[in-house]
């Protein structure tokens, strides 16, 4: 299909794979990046330039941990220079008050804090490291400086009946939006699925709190929250639609319609050293293949839902039954919901309730 | 809830117009991004802290003299609440206001 009528609005700008976190939930994909094939600076400043005239309003720069590039601060520099609005989605880890300060001299418009819980102990396992003590140090640098922040917190069954205590912590710290994002479960979170997954009770008890929550909050602190989708109805409009609004460049510079399309067979990634942005948005073979709607079956192809889910998560699709022009298996129209369901039968029972921590996979630091 | 009308509507952290020169403008917010057309444009551009509601709506009735004038104000003030909702604005009292102002 043609892209007439479609603009990418925001650029994920994966900087680099590299990052002192080791997360069991990690959206980064299976098969790391090095540092070495990672995009020059030079090369990323065109980039920002070239999304800035495609139409791109915001640049999303994360990772990995965007701050293990020693050229963040060009970086920011470029993104805002061409007239982004610039976001940095960080886990806090390397940063020092003099590096933040120049950030935000340089054109910083927000930051993405990112959270493991709000206990220390349980959020420092979750990320296999000692994590904790520095984002509550970087949450005073942010709050002295008054920079706009974003806490961002993963939620999952080890840490949901928490959420209070979560939200406790970002009341107390003057950030103005709070992100209560279950995990999705593609690449590392997959590996660890049955040690995430929430109980139905888990997750019923949550949403209550958090629309009670939002309703106390509302006009002061802005509270978002992503359900686990294999307990949605529907599936979720992933992306916003493939090829409808996101693009993410990986570390290497190929341009990928999502963060774990890697994981389907076949696809074909231009990358931004060879083509520009526009053109890669345009015709690109990956972003072209599950565009619109004629790659979809039945009973999406004929669904009241199709232009709002856009046939949900092909990724999804693949992971879960190995098709990923499949219907997204989350929906409850789907021919297959049946392997969701048996998931969430096998988290629900009561053997699952009681038992220990099956034991983490945790991503590694590429070198 | 209703703005006060002698209160001066801020752009809140982490928002902001873009520029000027660049097409079409728009309010970016954290993560999303609201594009404007003529009138929430005129809105949002005196929504720095110096103008109260009371001045924008005034100001926007002479601009749109054509419009019922209560139904400018309706929509104003509309706009402006679910501007704050969105976390996008706040609020400062004018006695807040006239603080700031003696303290410079």
């Amino acid at each position: 299909m043609t892209t007439a009528g479609l603009t990418p609005l925001a650029l994920i700008a994966e900087l680099t794979h590299r990052c002192p976190l080791h997360c069991v939930y990690c959206s980064n994909p299976q098969e790391l990046e090095h540092r070495a094939g990672e995009l020059s600076t030079e090369v990323w400043s065109r980039v920002f330039r070239e999304a800035a005239e495609a139409g791109v309003l915001q640049a999303d720069l994360t990772g990995g941990e965007p701050l293990a590039r020693p050229d963040l601060v060009d970086l920011v520099r470029a993104a805002r220079g061409s007239g982004l609005y610039v976001n940095l989605i960080t886990s806090g880890l390397p940063l020092d008050e003099a590096r933040l300060d120049t950030l935000v001299c340089e054109g910083l418009d927000h930051l993405q804090l990112s959270f493991q819980g709000a206990e220390e102990a349980a959020a420092n396992e979750i990320c296999g490291t000692n994590a904790h003590a520095q984002k509550l140090r970087v949450l005073g640098w942010l709050k002295e400086r008054a920079v706009a922040v974003t806490l961002n917190f993963v939620i999952h069954r080890r840490n949901i009946d928490r959420v209070e205590d979560m939200l406790a912590l970002a009341e107390s710290s003057g950030a103005g939006r709070i992100e209560f994002a279950n995990v999705q479960y593609y690449g590392w979170a997959l590996a660890n699925r049955e040690s995430l997954l929430p109980s139905r009770e888990q997750l019923d008890r949550c949403v209550e709190f958090l629309k009670r929550a939002q309703e106390r909050l509302r006009g002061k602190i802005k509270i978002e929250f992503v359900v686990p989708d294999y307990y949605a109805r529907y599936p979720k409009a992933c992306m916003g639609g493939w090829g409808r609004k996101l693009m993410l460049i990986a570390p290497n510079g190929d341009a990928l319609p999502c963060h774990a399309a890697r994981v389907i067979p076949g696809l074909r990634f231009d990358n931004v050293k060879e083509r520009s942005l526009r053109e890669i948005w345009e015709s690109s073979e990956a972003f072209q293949k599950f565009r619109g709607e004629e790659w979809m079956p039945e009973p999406c192809k004929s669904c009241d839902r199709r232009e709002q889910d856009f046939g949900g998560c092909r990724c999804q699709a693949l992971l879960l039954t190995g098709d990923a022009a499949a219907t997204d298996p989350v929906c409850s129209l789907a021919p297959q919901r049946s392997k969701v369901d048996a998931i969430l039968a096998a988290v629900n029972g009561a053997a699952a309730k009681s038992s220990a921590n099956l034991g983490w996979i945790y991503r590694p630091n590429p070198t | 809830m209703t703005p006060e009308p002698n209160s001066y509507p801020r752009l809140a952290l982490g928002c902001r117009l873009n520029e000027k020169t660049q097409q079409p403008r728009v309010l970016h917010m954290p993560e999303r991004a609201l594009r404007l057309n003529g009138p929430s444009l005129e809105i949002i551009e005196r929504c720095d802290g110096s103008h109260t509601v009371q001045n924008i709506v005034s100001e926007l009735q002479q601009i749109y003299s054509k419009a019922e004038p209560q139904k400018v104000e309706q929509d104003i003030l509309g706009y402006l609440t679910l501007l704050h909702d969105q976390r996008a604005l706040d609020f400062v009292s004018g006695a807040a206001a006239d603080k700031s102002r003696e303290a410079k």
